[in-house]
């Protein structure tokens, strides 16, 4: 079990730089290659029990379940699907650079979004009479540990026009978690940048007041990442101690 | 005066000037002895544990006299790690903790991710329990209603909005009370089905309290809807008009209270609403008293859902037709309170060894998600509560996140208040009916 992660988070997040600046000053966009969007659900599992340093008494020692990474799309990708991506290239040029991989799973659309081109989409989304966003549903974090970019910002948005959703995912590596503020396209990204900044450590440029919400102003880490320690004392019962729950023996 | 003599009003000196912190004191000899600084500004801290700010929501405001010149709110007070808690436990054990996010609407968190979860599996719960879910979700919207009422009748001084609230809320407790088995914190609604069948005399109870609580209803309206103080109070006080509500992101009666008739049950329909007669009360105030006449029509179409809903409930199953997700052992009361069935537990300790392995296996391994991730929603009483259900294929989930209606809410509070009196911060922030279990997580 590791310690709460102790890094040095930049605090650069320039609140004076309005969200259309941020469009025109885009940062230099890295090689695609680099952010190919290696989002694997979860690490990869062992054996069944949760035990380990013991031989392996289970006989399921040998079991291993490799990390999931949803497929790419192909097209059509069914229902309104289409229509989005189709009327995405069509309101912004730079579609291609922007959406690393399209995910349809579930009857949910899922656009991988290079961060550089975050604002540019969600412009989009949000303004073309063909899509109308008008909605930001809510803005959380996912930490995929184990793929270099570990960090996921999810976006979710909601078309009250045509009633459609879509799900925007930017992935970050730990030692560069900076992506553009929502602030300034949706007012609601407020507090919610501000939780997913709290819970994962994720630095959204350009937000008015990026500070902690939910935990103490000086707390250390972020609790949400899955090498932070949910915490807790072990419980003493007629004798017996029973560890606390993210210690315990658990069905992998 | 001087800086440290006195005991009311100790003072510092600061970057923006001298500030003095006033924590007691009779307020003329206080700002009496501030001299020529009494007409600065001055920002009182309302909260955490202030009464009229629903649970431990803590508001700092910058007076001029005794308008609102600057709102910021300060959450966290409440927050308990809900969404950690549930990576670590099992996916039916996952209810337990959302159950208590908002703890005045639970089963609308237990339904917004009893969806995801089922989204994940690719199952649908039969069409018995969906109509018993669809009941409670009601009866659960009504209750909270009535809190919302009752505790902004408090802060607003009418004591009788109070009392008649929370005993027409105990009504609707009640009722939840005798279908779970609790009055808050249900965990009944479970991925998969709900944990048990409506006892005896279920349905009668729901008919009685369709008839009681219209009369409630009624008696609230004709207690304040034509009450000149309430109308003064509320009338024209915390205006957030549509443009305001989408770009806040604002959902729920405050977004129908502007206007917009948008409503989850109506435009994205899940579990047979669809197929049920009701209407989308909408005002066009975008003021507190026009949040007030929407709650209380919200509430009138909720009895006539319920009284729907129970002449279509047919005897059938309340599990998935599907032994590796159901629950495997019906609960009931036995002579030591509830439990696993005696015909269960007796099938499993000295019929089949078979179904006590599977039984075992089930409740403490339980069952594995396919990986993948969703994002389902359900009109909750506050507005849109949504559940982002990520898993790894594993027994426990991977990512559960809230989409928590009283947390963006919330972020209103400065838009509905600056610029009116702080008496009327009071009336603003009782209208966005925010819980603090469900802001905080």
């Amino acid at each position: 079990m590791t310690g709460p992660t102790e890094r040095p988070v930049p605090e650069d997040s320039a609140p004076e730089q309005s969200a259309a600046d941020m469009v025109g000053s885009t940062p230099a966009p890295e090689s695609t290659i680099d952010r190919q969007v290696d989002s694997p659900y979860g690490t990869e599992r062992r054996g069944m029990f949760g035990v380990a340093g013991s031989g392996d008494t289970t006989g399921f020692g040998g079991l291993v379940r490799e990390p999931w990474t949803p497929p790419t799309a192909e097209r059509p990708y069914g229902g309104y699907f289409d229509e989005i991506v189709d009327g995405l290239y069509e309101a912004y040029a730079q579609a291609e650079q922007a959406i690393q991989k399209v995910v349809v799973d579930r009857d949910e659309l899922t656009l991988h979004i290079a961060r550089e081109h975050l604002i540019g989409v969600a412009t989009a989304l949000r303004d073309d009479p063909s899509l109308r966003f008008e909605l930001c549903v809510g803005v959380s974090g996912v930490d995929y540990l184990g793929s270099v970019h570990r960090l996921h910002s999810v976006v979710h948005l909601m078309s009250m026009t045509y009633r459609r959703r879509v799900r925007l995912e930017v992935s970050v590596s730990l030692e560069d978690p900076h992506l553009p503020s929502l602030t300034g396209l949706y007012p609601t990204a407020d507090w919610q940048e501000r939780e997913t900044y709290d819970m994962f450590g994720i630095v959204y440029d350009g937000h008015p007041a990026l500070t902690r919400i939910l935990m103490p102003d000086d707390w250390d880490g972020h609790p949400q990442r899955k090498d932070y320690p949910l915490g807790g004392v072990p419980v003493q019962y007629k004798g017996a101690t029973i560890p606390p729950p993210d210690e315990r023996r658990a069905y992998k | 005066m001087s800086d440290t003599t006195d005991q009311y009003a100790p003072s510092r000196a600061t970057t923006e000037g001298r500030v003095f912190n006033l924590s007691g004191g009779d307020w003329d000899s206080v700002v009496g002895g501030l001299g020529e600084f009494h007409d600065d500004r001055l920002i009182v801290n309302m909260g955490p544990q202030h009464p009229s700010t629903h649970g431990v929501l803590r508001l700092v405001l910058e007076l001029d006299g005794e308008s609102v010149t600057d709102l910021r709110a300060v959450i966290g007070y409440l927050h308990t790690g809900i969404e950690k808690n549930t990576e670590f436990r099992t996916w039916t054990q996952g209810v337990t903790f959302l159950t208590r996010a908002d703890y005045l609407a639970p089963l609308f968190n237990e339904s917004a991710y009893c969806m995801g979860v089922e989204k994940l599996l690719g199952v649908e719960v039969p069409e018995r329990a969906q109509l018993i879910r669809l009941i409670l979700m009601e009866i659960n919207r009504v209750s909270s209603h009535w809190v919302a009422l009752a505790t902004g009748g408090m802060e607003m001084g009418a004591l009788t909005a109070m009392t008649n609230g929370l005993r027409a809320r105990e009504r609707c407790l009640d009722v939840l009370e005798m279908v779970t088995g609790l009055r808050m914190n249900h965990a009944f609604i479970r991925p998969g089905g709900i944990a048990q069948d409506l006892p005896d005399g279920a349905v009668e109870k729901m008919r009685e309290w369709v008839t009681d609580i219209r009369g409630e209803i009624a008696g609230l309206r004709r207690l304040l809807a034509g009450q000149p103080i309430w109308i003064g109070r509320l009338k024209d006080v915390g205006w957030l008009g549509v443009e305001g509500c989408l770009s806040l992101g604002i959902t729920g009666p405050m977004l129908r209270a502007a206007g917009l008739p948008w409503d989850l049950r109506k435009t994205e329909p899940y579990w047979g609403y669809e197929t049920f007669d009701f209407d989308v009360p909408t005002q066009d105030g975008g003021d507190c008293w026009a949040r007030f006449l929407v709650r209380l029509d919200e509430m009138d179409q909720s009895a006539r859902i319920v009284e729907q809903a129970i002449e279509r409930l047919e005897p059938g199953p309340i599990w998935v037709d599907d032994p590796k997700i159901a629950w495997p052992g019906q609960l009931s009361i036995g002579p030591d309170g509830m439990g696993t069935s005696l015909a269960h537990v007796q099938k499993i300790m000295n019929g089949s060894m078979e179904s006590l392995i599977h039984h075992f296996k089930l409740v403490t391994e339980g069952f594995r998600v396919p990986p993948g991730q969703v994002y389902t929603a359900v009109e909750s009483p506050r507005g849109e509560l949504g559940a982002h259900v990520v898993s790894d294929g594993g027994t426990r989930p991977y990512r559960v996140h809230l989409r928590e209606p009283s947390f963006v809410n919330l972020q209103s509070a400065a838009a509905l208040s600056i610029g009116g009196m702080i008496s009327d911060v009071i009336a603003s922030v009782g209208s966005i009916d925010p819980v603090m279990g469900g802001v905080d997580r």
